[in-house]
């Protein structure tokens, strides 16, 4: 499982870039969900959003999720790019697989990688 | 397996395991004289006279076997080729339900696709799920997919009153409580004076103009609640510069031979499976068919079956894209149906099979010209005339001296199931009558219409 240091974390298995205000699903989720084959993004750029508040909605072979801001603010860019290749969030959730970028991202309640590794680690059976 | 279910030795067992010694005891707790209460019931009758009692009363139904039938309104009396029925009465598919536990059941899923990939060709559309239960539903899902599609964010569906008007009463009912507009419902717009004879170039025109932005759905119906064909291509047009959908409820028997709703660029083409090969079973069970274009497939409702390989690499088919559905999606799903209507949905895919291309264009040539030729006989009555002048299919409304009521009563009586009484759904039109015309009806049955209508007149 692949958790990168400079990353915030969600209960809900979001991460947030503070850096580039960027936000997805982490690698712990889509392995959870397995083959993702559809994203649709509910939010577009120029719409101000609140960290947990729904902003895509993702389906897998086998699951349904909606994925939740893990940061609020006003939307710089959406990832377009992913609804012809909704792949893109199994095989590269941290990068090419961002899904909406925010401007003054305010995160909600976070975690750091440590902190997010530890949860996941209890989640396991 | 046995066919007794239960045998003592079992009964014993379970008696056993939650520690009651014997029947009696189990229920012991019903008052004695509650246990077995008197029935007021006519004394038991014999298997054979059981038989004579039912087939009584089968006789004091009348049915199309009995009466000559010019009666539509979206049941059409068809010609249903026999081995549709040996087929299904196959125990592998007679008493099979929609499959929830799908890949073992790969006959099914054969045959389900197979339906899905004929309904596609007929509608001229990329994509049909496994069926609704009527065509009235699966318009219903139409409007379902709409507002997923925008999220609710666009809150008016245009349906003009030329929809059957059982298909709009079910999407007032399904749309309840959700928010959405109807507009352009109104059956008193619908007028057919004989002075000024409203062409429906006219009435789409004004149709056209209640599309807006905040309009998720157009629902047009082809041909028409009355018959009339029109080519909607430019009003679809103008419905997706606006940015709505389209949704084409259509007859599949007519699609044989006309231009596709898909042709025309609709987003949804829906409808009623009856005209192919399930019979008009005094108004249902029938079949909806739903077909639409890959872009919304993840708002459609309903089960998808779709082909692959196993891990052998031979073909096999499998139920796909099920996590948009409700059993996995929960609230957030388009629609709660999750069923289908299989054991129909079997029968439409013989019909179309064994029919062919070229037979289903023969089916759909026949209804059109004998209805051309009753329309041109009727119209040639004193007191009667075409309530429009456009193009149709095999169903036309004809206008009548008298109130359609009365006009079928006297057909009745002479063994004739008249149209359909439109004053029933549009007040505007109570001297009119809907009438079907089909591969069923031979120029006799014509003539003897014609001949029957013009004593009406005299009277």
């Amino acid at each position: 499982m692949n958790t990168p240091a400079n990353l915030k974390y969600t209960k809900s298995d979001e991460w947030f870039d503070p850096q580039s205000g960027a936000m997805g699903l982490t690698d712990y989720a889509q392995s959870q969900l397995s083959d993702i084959v559809f994203i649709e993004l509910l939010v577009e750029a120029g719409d101000t959003i609140e960290a947990g508040k729904p902003i895509a909605s993702v389906e897998s072979v086998k699951a349904s999720a909606e994925i939740y801001a893990s940061a609020g603010g006003k939307v710089a860019a959406v990832n377009k790019a992913l609804s012809d290749k909704p792949e893109t969030l199994n095989s590269d959730p941290f990068g090419e697989g961002w899904m909406v970028k925010v401007e003054g991202g305010k995160t909600g309640e976070v975690m750091d990688a440590a902190e997010y590794v530890a949860y996941c680690e209890s989640r396991a059976h | 397996m046995t066919y007794i279910p239960i045998s003592p030795t079992e009964r014993d067992a379970m008696l056993k395991t939650i520690g009651v010694k014997s029947l009696d005891d189990l229920f012991k707790d019903v008052p004695a004289k509650h246990r077995f209460p008197e029935l007021d019931l006519p004394p038991a009758l014999t298997e054979m006279e059981a038989a004579q009692e039912l087939q009584e009363l089968s006789d004091s139904n009348e049915s199309t076997r009995d009466l000559v039938s010019f009666l539509g309104a979206g049941a059409y009396n068809h010609y249903i080729p026999a081995v549709i029925d040996h087929i299904l009465r196959r125990g592998e598919f007679y008493t099979a339900y929609t499959p929830y536990q799908p890949e073992i059941s790969q006959g099914t899923l054969q045959s389900i696709f197979e339906y899905q990939s004929l309904m596609c060709a007929l509608t001229g559309m990329e994509l049909s799920n496994a069926s609704h239960y009527d065509g009235a539903t699966a318009a219903a899902e139409a409007v379902n997919l709409a507002w997923a599609q925008f999220r609710g964010k666009r809150t008016k569906v245009v349906v003009p009153p030329s929809v059957h008007p059982q298909y709009r009463a079910v999407i007032r009912t399904y749309t309840q409580g959700m928010g959405v507009e109807i507009a352009g419902d109104d059956p008193s717009s619908v007028s057919s004076d004989q002075s000024s004879v409203i062409s429906y170039q006219l009435s789409v025109n004004s149709l056209e103009a209640l599309i807006d932005e905040n309009t998720s759905l157009v629902i047009v119906q082809y041909p028409d609640f009355f018959g009339r064909i029109y080519d909607y291509t430019k009003l679809i047009q103008a419905a997706h510069e606006k940015g709505a959908l389209v949704c084409v409820a259509a007859n599949p028997t007519a699609l044989a031979m006309l231009k596709t709703p898909g042709d025309m660029g609709a987003d949804m083409v829906v409808g009623d499976g009856q005209p192919l090969g399930i019979p008009m079973w005094y108004g249902g069970p029938t079949l909806g068919f739903f077909t639409t274009k890959k872009a919304y497939v993840h708002k459609m409702a309903g089960r998808l079956v779709g082909e692959t390989v196993d891990n052998r690499g031979q073909r096999c088919y499998v139920l796909t894209l099920t996590a948009r559905e409700q059993h996995i999606k929960r609230e957030r799903a388009t629609s709660n149906i999750c069923s289908n209507q299989g054991l129909l949905a079997l029968g439409a895919a013989i019909y179309m099979s064994v029919l062919g291309k070229s037979g289903m264009k023969q089916v759909a040539d026949l209804c059109y010209q004998k209805a051309h030729y009753a329309a041109e006989q009727l119209s040639q009555v004193p007191g009667y005339s075409l309530c429009f002048n456009d193009p149709f299919f095999h169903e036309f409304a004809l206008c009548c001296p008298k109130p359609a009521a009365e006009i079928n009563e006297h057909l009745l009586e002479h063994g004739i199931l008249g149209g359909y009484d439109l004053g029933q759904d549009y007040p505007s039109l109570p001297n009119h009558l809907l009438v079907a015309v089909t591969e069923m009806n031979s120029k006799e049955e014509i003539d003897l219409l014609v001949e029957t209508l013009a004593e009406v007149s005299h009277d």
